[in-house]
């Protein structure tokens, strides 16, 4: 094994429970979940609504603190990390973003320095050409005095993830990046992040519900079903027409994909 | 591709935004400058106009015993105290107003949506009407008990909206703070209802803002309470920004969201709580000064917020010079001048942004 594939992102039985407001009992979101990310992978967080996946997420950016087990980047424990100091290895790019303000796209992107930025919390141009280049990546500089609201749901989700860029991660976080786009944004976003994994050597880990998303991109799956892992392991090993049935009760087709070169799922009934 | 750019250009004649491409720094020295000599000349020259024409020369000669100078005593017991109270007041409210706007989310928020303005009036109007002669330092019984009001206020409002290291709830604190402004409110018109007349026509003509203070010591009171508002104000614009965008991915990127809303609420609560305590509630500067001032600057609350600060602060001595010049000898309340500029601009804003 290269020691650029060991485990970098690592829970180890990782546990979160809920407490509702004014309830004394919780509710697991998650229970006992383990898994490991290689450094420069490409990993797809699979289940149906409701399963954890978010919660997973959360815990892997170290915002939220497990209820028990723990989350290691490099051996570091994430939630015990101050969260500047957290935010500057791991990033997170939301579903969707609704601004209270009309900031500009440059604005939005510049505030992925956040956490590099000094006393002053002013940025100076090293952390604006970090995020031109940024914008460059994400095909996004010509956009960049415009107005964030005005621009359309793949240019958003691009600047958003430009200003994820902006945050110089090693892990980038994704909660379902492309659920609210058109198929022709959907798959922009998705040559991006490929295209960005590749090149920026960045480790991903992507929540979706979009099986032939997660075929075509990801290198590796982790299934949850009700707060438990189900699968993890390479793609080509999780996602099978057994796994599709216990995940959502559906009767698929998988089969691999000569044209697009992974494998595709065709759903065909629901499993009474 | 021709009217995408036409579009694109019309977009950017019409809005602020070539104005956040400069640098911050350059932005903000550049903001910091012009809105600062705005406010240090609004507040020099106000002292100097009013309803009666005083010599500045003769208010300065020393040869004069004060007791004999009565334009110096009209310029430093009179108009001084009252042009500083405009811009401590003033600068209070627009920088809370900045300040709740960010964190409820919500660019139609002001320094009264919480209740904190309600909370103060009642506590005033309990003192003016049922009596009471409790002063602490330079705090005499009314802004003592405006001031004990605003904090039960904002005291209710906190604990409904806040769990232990929870993130706070922007819906469960808007609607805590309109049932309080409501609940106080009921309770403002029932004191009334019981008091005499005349009772009645001080404690309306509090509700109606008035920064005619009669000396220094109320602003001895206020100025530290302001002071350390500002303190916690100015270490916050960065994570607004973050926050204004969206909470859950403001954590993501360094900033510590529970503690931010902590000290935001905090600080803008005591900000707002100090000028009502000093002036009475005067409406719209909190909503009117932010927008205007992001219709110049852009959003970023790195520069927002201090614009905010002394716009407000020169809006506010604007507005007092209007009240107490404009029907002279007859002094407009300050809190209706404010009003009646600010309600139509609050409400062009309100068609524009629709």
């Amino acid at each position: 094994m290269s020691l650029g594939h060991a485990p970098y992102l690592i829970a180890s039985e990782v546990s979160y429970a809920y407490r509702p407001h004014g309830r004394t009992a919780s509710a697991f979101a998650l229970s006992g979940v383990s898994l490991s990310v290689p450094r420069g992978s490409f990993t797809g967080l699979l289940g149906p609504n409701g399963c954890g996946k978010t919660t997973l997420l959360k815990l892997m950016a170290g915002v939220m603190k497990p209820s028990s087990g723990r989350v290691t980047l490099e051996g570091r424990v994430l939630a015990d990390l101050p969260r500047r100091e957290a935010a500057r290895h791991v990033a997170v790019v939301p579903q969707d973003t609704h601004p209270a303000f009309d900031y500009t796209v440059l604005e939005i992107v510049l505030m992925g320095r956040h956490p590099h930025l000094g006393r002053m919390q002013l940025e100076g141009p090293e952390d604006l050409a970090i995020a031109h280049e940024a914008l460059q990546a994400t095909g996004t500089d010509h956009l960049a005095e415009r107005s964030f609201t005005s621009l359309s749901g793949g240019e958003k989700q691009r600047v958003v993830i430009a200003g994820a860029l902006a945050q110089r991660p090693d892990v980038l976080l994704l909660d379902e990046p492309t659920a609210s786009l058109d198929l022709g944004y959907q798959l922009e976003v998705a040559s991006l992040l490929t295209r960005l994994g590749r090149e920026h050597r960045v480790t991903m880990v992507m929540a979706t519900h979009d099986l032939n998303l997660a075929a075509s991109m990801c290198n590796a799956l982790v299934v949850l079903r009700d707060g438990r892992l189900l699968a993890h392991g390479p793609t080509a090993d999780v996602l099978t027409a057994t796994m599709v049935r216990q995940l959502y009760d559906v009767e698929a087709d998988v089969r691999f994909h000569e044209g697009a070169g992974h494998l595709t799922v065709t759903p065909m009934s629901r499993v009474s | 591709m021709i009217a995408e750019e036409a579009a694109r250009a019309a977009q950017a004649a019409g809005r602020p935004h070539t104005a956040a491409a400069r640098p911050i720094r350059a932005r903000l020295r550049l903001t910091l400058l012009v809105f600062g000599v705005l406010a240090v000349a609004t507040c020099a020259l106000a002292p100097l106009i009013g309803s009666t024409s005083i010599s500045f020369r003769r208010a300065l000669d020393t040869s004069i015993p004060f007791a004999d100078n009565v334009d110096a005593q009209i310029l430093l017991i009179a108009r001084l105290p009252r042009v500083l109270a405009g811009a401590l007041v003033g600068a209070a409210l627009a920088s809370a107003g900045v300040v709740f706007q960010a964190l409820l989310r919500n660019p139609l928020a002001t320094p009264f949506t919480l209740g904190v303005s309600a909370g103060a009036s009642l506590g005033a109007m309990l003192v003016i009407i049922l009596g009471g002669s409790i002063a602490v330092g330079p705090w005499s019984p009314v802004p003592l008990a405006s001031l004990a009001g605003a904090g039960l206020a904002a005291a209710i409002v906190y604990s409904l909206a806040n769990g232990p290291r929870r993130v706070m709830s922007t819906t469960v604190l808007l609607l805590a703070g309109v049932t309080l402004n409501a609940f106080f409110s009921a309770l403002i018109l029932f004191v009334q209802y019981l008091a005499d007349f005349s009772e009645v026509a001080r404690a309306t003509r509090w509700l109606m803002g008035d920064l005619d203070i009669a000396g220094f010591s109320p602003l001895v009171g206020a100025l530290p309470l302001i002071v350390v508002a500002a303190g916690i104000f100015a270490t916050l614009p960065s994570s607004l920004n973050l926050m204004g965008v969206d909470p859950d991915s403001a954590s993501s990127r360094g900033v510590d969201v529970v503690a931010t809303q902590r000290w935001a609420f905090f600080s803008a609560s005591l900000a707002t709580s100090a000028a009502v305590a000093l002036a009475g509630p005067i409406g719209f500067i909190g909503i009117v000064v932010p927008h205007l001032v992001r219709l110049l600057v852009g959003v970023d609350h790195r520069i927002v917020l201090p614009a905010s600060a002394l716009f407000g602060a020169t809006f506010l001595v604007g507005c007092d010079l209007i009240a107490r010049t404009l029907m002279a000898p007859i002094e407009i309340p300050v809190g209706v001048v404010t009003a009646i500029i600010g309600g139509p601009f609050f409400l062009w804003l309100l068609v524009r942004e629709g």
